[in-house]
């Protein structure tokens, strides 16, 4: 609190980007953990809310007429432009935000305040929802090939691993310990996926540090085992996911590549993705794109090109493609590595796993990967994204790129992934904004010195709470195509990079497009079960209604016929406490009569509107058919209800007026 | 002549290859004169190959030992490979569906011959004649009428025989001004947008010529128009062509409306591609489509200088500009080219299905083509005659049909839920445009169906 120098700022203009003559007038708030603009206008009263820890850069301009230009751009790709009246006010607000949006400690982030009311026990389940041995176990881990090493207990090889690694059985501790002195910051060969098809798998590491001819037995030895744990392949494939002249340029500093001599039957192959000062750049680039105001086509395909951004993602796909297809086709193993192992690394195997497996594409297996491929193999989190005051040439766009190549994978295949675009831009959002626990930090040993599961809550229970929001309403887990390995099409002009509007202009709500497929369909989809389960509880108060009238003609019948009192006794019980039953269902009765028409209208609507949209879905008669899956679900709901329900209530008519 | 003539052997043996994806065929191969069967033979399934021989764009044969190989380009972009067995039966073959395929008669072609069960002949046709349209215009508006002064195709050969014309507008004054426009076509209402009030109309370009001359019953034509809208009201003439080409066409006879002459309509030029480097761009983006090897960074090379995309964007942009003034500045709009045969008509019918929900509908598409594209006379024939595989020299060639397709798909990749109809109509209706059983899109405009 102490570094908000004016807490409430009046008459300030919120300038419109896309329409610079609108602009709303408010009053600008500095709270501790959020920049609050409120317009005055009576009606709408609108709150723009901007956490400080999405705040990027703050530039404050040169004072006009108007007032003091302030720029606020966020993490989130959100861009404030406001006019504060008074440059005195504009340069408290200014130099209160600048030490606001950098924390120096961990205890100043927003997560160590942030309370959504949940008592101990849930917080602890919260934690509890996404479990790494339990993924393993479900890769089919241990094996015969694969165990459980203590090695890292108490993080002892190396401190940016987690302590629960999978390793090949043949690698003793010793062997491990020795490769681990061979490789940059100790991060051994360790195992991030399993292809249990056919126990090919994926493991990760960081740079040998080979220098011009350094050489090291247990490390030869690390790869022998990872290639003799997949008894169906006679190599293992290498891949330096940097481009040849960097990796080259490491030999000099005493790192490096493997060379193919000394190891034994590996195939060695570079994939050049450009470091992360490169890909801090080319967003800064793209981003300048997306802020030009009103560009013509040209400008901004040139801007875009120019940038190379969508380039980069290709060459993460690239990678990620190379490696799916070497483990599901050749059935070879692949160990992947960048420099530390940590960035270009993570992006590889994380894509790369996505393709091969399809528990990935689901919601909660979405949220394993990234908790395993990430947050537990020492994905620098704070750094990278610069939570905390620090080197600004540490900050890359290094998840926000993984986050993006899913998304073209979505285009593409839009049928095969449980969640939506909306679930990845929340996932960055979260990513950027402290407000859960979970990215914080730059290791595992870390969190647990800082012990956040006891401090902080975690996004996954949070995102798995609102998970309607985030499914795809067109997944089909039994696609022919979603099954199972993703293959893309070989042909470039079959797979297309594009712009990700969703993302980088989010707030630009005059650029999205007016007619969203998904949210349309999302909504069919909902009212389809609200329908289905309508109708299911007709159904059941139908069949109490008719439990009633069967047991009045007992009771009357019994009533004729004393004799058999004992026999009905239990059925006499129940008939006591029918007629308030009854009464009850006859006076709730008329208020859903209209709802009822309703429904059959909305029913029709809901076919044709789903007729009219399925040629959109593309031509492909597989999602055609899924389309139509769904709409013949709902008609035959809605068919067979009236017919049965009236058929069974002249039924139950003419049984009360017999029992009258 | 008999088609018999031409077909130089009944049968062969033959192998069909339709793709990577598909598995090959097996079989006799027959010709008859508009087909090509391939029949699997009696043990393997029942069901029969046929290929509409109007369909082949090109034709390329290979003769390798005692077989031979038949490449066939389709004019719907379908690349068909036929392993025949036999030197001879290959060379005979090749040379039947070469002479079959380019017929140039109208009168043998298929359609004439087309008897699809369950349908009558004289049914469905003139299912959208113009007087039903005027009956929709004057529900709205009384300016207009229905002038038949062009019932016996003598003004226009290629407008349909009653088109609409403002009602303070005699015949005699429109045949006057059809003269002083190109191919007779005198301005027609192609659109009333009833919300605004204002309208749409088409024209070939005024024959104005070298001593720009004036004509004062076209200048009448289009006063009437601007009264009859709302008293005060603005027009614009969009000319598809550059300011440059525009002047050029005065050495041959035409041009455009000198400001002067037309106060109140103000004109702007929209230059779009038409004619042989819109059909140069067609071949080159089809080329680039086949090419299933190259590297990303070559396919975007290819995409971008074949400048199909920015032919779509640039018609599309044109027509937003219509439809925007109209509805948004109460504005006239009269569209037209040189001939108004092509980009005019490309304007006209992209900017109604902007406007109109009606057009978005299944049926109502259907209208919009069949009275915007075949009665205002789109010369199907001439412009469809060839494909992009074709090797002879393009002369009347011109994808300005698919053009319009590709941009009605961008419309619904922007507004995936305004349209009634999707992507297989438009691919439907492109291959029909260029190869058909069907009648619908024969000839070059109505007087000579």
């Amino acid at each position: 609190m102490e570094h908000i120098r004016t807490p409430k700022v009046e008459n300030v203009r919120l300038v419109d980007r896309i329409s610079s003559k609108k602009a709303a007038l408010g009053t600008l708030y500095l709270t501790a953990t959020h920049v609050i603009f409120v317009e005055t206008a009576p009606d709408t009263r609108k709150e723009t809310w901007i956490l400080h820890s999405q705040i990027a850069t703050i530039e404050k301009q040169a004072t006009t007429a108007t007032g003091c230009p302030l720029l606020i751009r966020c993490k989130n790709f959100q861009l404030l432009q406001l006019i504060i009246p008074q440059e005195r006010d504009c340069h408290d607000v200014y130099i209160s935000l600048i030490r606001l949006a950098r924390p120096v400690k961990y205890e100043e982030l927003y997560c160590f305040s942030f309370n959504p009311k949940l008592d101990r026990e849930e917080r602890e389940q919260g934690w509890m929802l996404i479990e790494l041995s339990e993924e393993y176990k479900r890769m089919g881990l241990p094996n015969e090939y694969w165990q459980l090493s203590d090695v890292n207990r108490e993080y002892r090889i190396c401190d940016s691993y987690p302590t629960e690694l999978y390793v090949p059985k043949s690698a003793t501790a010793h062997i491990i310990a020795g490769s681990s002195k061979f490789r940059s910051r100790r991060r051994f060969p360790a195992l991030s996926y399993y292809y249990k098809d056919n126990h090919a798998s994926i493991c990760r590491s960081s740079q040998p540090l080979s220098g011009f001819s350094a050489r090291c037995l247990e490390d030869e030895q690390m790869l022998q085992a990872i290639r003799k744990a997949n008894p169906g392949s006679d190599f293992l494939y290498v891949v330096d996911t940097r481009p040849k002249l960097n990796a080259m340029a490491n030999r000099a500093a005493g790192k490096g590549y493997e060379n193919e001599d000394n190891y034994s039957n590996i195939k060695f192959q570079f994939i050049g993705i450009e470091n992360i000062h490169v890909m801090r750049n080319s967003l800064q680039k793209m981003l300048e794109v997306c802020e030009l105001k009103s560009p013509s086509m040209s400008d901004f395909l040139w801007g875009l090109e120019n940038s190379g951004w969508l380039r980069h993602i290709k060459a993460i796909m690239d990678a990620g493609i190379f490696i799916a297809k070497a483990v599901s086709e050749e059935g070879a193993s692949v160990l992947v590595h960048c420099s530390d192992g940590w960035d270009r690394t993570a992006q590889v195997c994380s894509v790369a796993s996505l393709l091969l497996e399809p528990h990935y594409r689901t919601l909660k297996g979405f949220m394993v990967l990234i908790e395993k491929d990430w947050i537990s193999f020492g994905h620098k989190f704070t750094h990278r994204y610069g939570n905390l005051d620090g080197d600004p040439r540490e900050i890359s766009p290094v998840i926000d790129q993984f986050l993006e190549c899913v998304w073209q994978l979505m285009e593409q295949f839009p049928c095969a992934f449980e969640f939506n675009e909306r679930f990845l831009i929340h996932i960055q959002h979260h990513i950027y904004s402290c407000q859960f626990g979970n990215f914080l930090c730059n290791s595992q040993k870390e969190r647990q010195e800082l012990k956040i599961q006891d401090r902080t809550y975690s996004l996954w229970a949070h995102l798995w709470k609102n998970r309607a929001d985030y499914l795809n309403p067109l997944f089909r887990a039994d696609h022919s195509q979603t099954r199972g390995v993703l293959h893309l099409p070989t042909a470039p002009c079959n797979f297309m990079y594009k712009f990700w509007n969703g993302m980088y202009n989010r707030f630009e709500k005059g650029l999205q497009p007016r007619q969203s497929v998904t949210d349309y369909l999302m909504a069919v989809k909902e009212e389809t079960q609200q329908l289905e389960e309508e109708l299911e509880a007709l159904e059941e108060r139908l069949e109490k209604i008719q439990k009633v009238q069967l047991n009045r003609t007992k009771v009357r019948s019994k009533q004729s016929e004393p004799s058999k009192h004992s026999g009905f006794s239990t059925s006499d019980n129940s008939a006591a406490n029918t007629p308030q039953d009854y009464s009850g269902n006859v006076k709730s009765f008329p208020s859903r009569s209209p709802s009822q028409g309703d429904e059959d209208s909305a029913l029709i609507l809901t076919q044709d509107n789903l007729k009219s949209s399925d040629p959109d879905l593309s031509a492909n008669s597989d999602q055609e058919s899924g389309v139509e899956d769904l709409s013949c679900r709902s008609p035959s709901g809605g068919e067979c209800v009236p017919s049965e329900d009236s058929g069974k209530d002249r039924d139950s008519d003419e049984a009360v007026f017999l029992t009258a | 002549m008999e088609f018999a003539e031409m077909i130089r052997t009944g049968q062969a043996q033959a192998e069909l290859l339709r793709g990577p994806e598909e598995p090959p065929l097996r079989g006799t191969l027959c010709i008859t004169g508009h087909h090509l069967l391939l029949s699997p033979g009696p043990q393997a399934t029942p069901d029969l190959w046929l290929l509409l021989l109007r369909n082949v764009d090109s034709i390329e044969k290979r003769v390798a030992g005692d077989s031979g190989t038949i490449t066939l380009r389709c004019k719907d972009l379908r690349v068909l490979q036929l392993d025949i067995e036999g030197v001879e039966a290959t060379l005979d073959i090749a040379r039947s569906i070469e002479a079959l395929s380019s017929l140039e008669s109208v009168i043998t072609s298929f359609p004439f011959f087309y008897r699809p069960k369950g349908l009558r002949l004289g049914d469905a046709w003139h299912f959208h004649p113009p007087e039903c349209y005027y009956k929709r215009v004057a529900r709205e508006t009384n300016a207009w009428r229905l002038s038949e002064a062009n019932e016996d195709f003598s003004l226009c050969p290629s407008y349909p025989r009653a088109v609409i014309v403002p009602r303070a507008v005699d015949d005699s004054a429109v045949a006057r001004s059809a003269r002083f426009r190109q191919g007779g076509r005198f301005p027609v209402l192609s659109y009333f947008h009833a919300p605004s009030g204002t309208v749409l109309l088409r024209a070939g370009q005024p024959l104005t010529g070298p001593q720009k001359r004036r004509c004062s019953e076209d200048e009448e034509l289009l006063r009437a128009v601007l009264a009859g809208a709302r008293p005060g009201a603005r027009g614009f003439i969009v000319d598809t062509r550059s300011p440059q080409a525009a002047k050029q066409a005065r050495m041959t006879g035409g041009g455009t409306e000198a400001k002067a002459a037309y106060p109140g309509w103000k004109r702007l030029h929209r230059p779009l591609e038409r004619g042989r480097p819109l059909q140069e761009s067609f071949v080159r983006l089809v080329e680039a489509c086949g090419d299933l090897e190259q590297s990303m960074d070559r396919w975007l090379n290819r995409l971008e200088s074949c400048r199909w995309l920015s032919h779509v964007k640039e018609t599309l942009s044109t027509a937003c500009l219509a439809a925007q003034s109209m509805e948004q500045e109460g504005a006239c709009i009269l569209v037209h080219g040189a001939e108004g045969t092509d980009s005019t008509l490309l304007i006209t019918s992209l900017a109604q299905l902007i406007l109109d929900p009606l057009s978005r509908t299944m049926a109502g598409f259907q209208e919009l083509i069949e009275r915007e594209w075949v009665q205002a006379g789109h010369p199907f024939q001439l412009r469809c005659a060839h494909s992009a595989f074709s090797h002879a020299r393009p002369k009347h060639e011109a994808p300005t049909f698919l053009l319009f397709l590709d941009c009605v798909w961008q419309l619904g990749r922007q507004f995936p839920l305004s349209l009634e109809f999707g992507e297989g109509m438009l691919l439907a209706l492109f291959d029909h445009a260029y190869a058909s059983p069907f009648g619908t899109f024969l000839c070059n405009n109505e007087k000579e169906r």
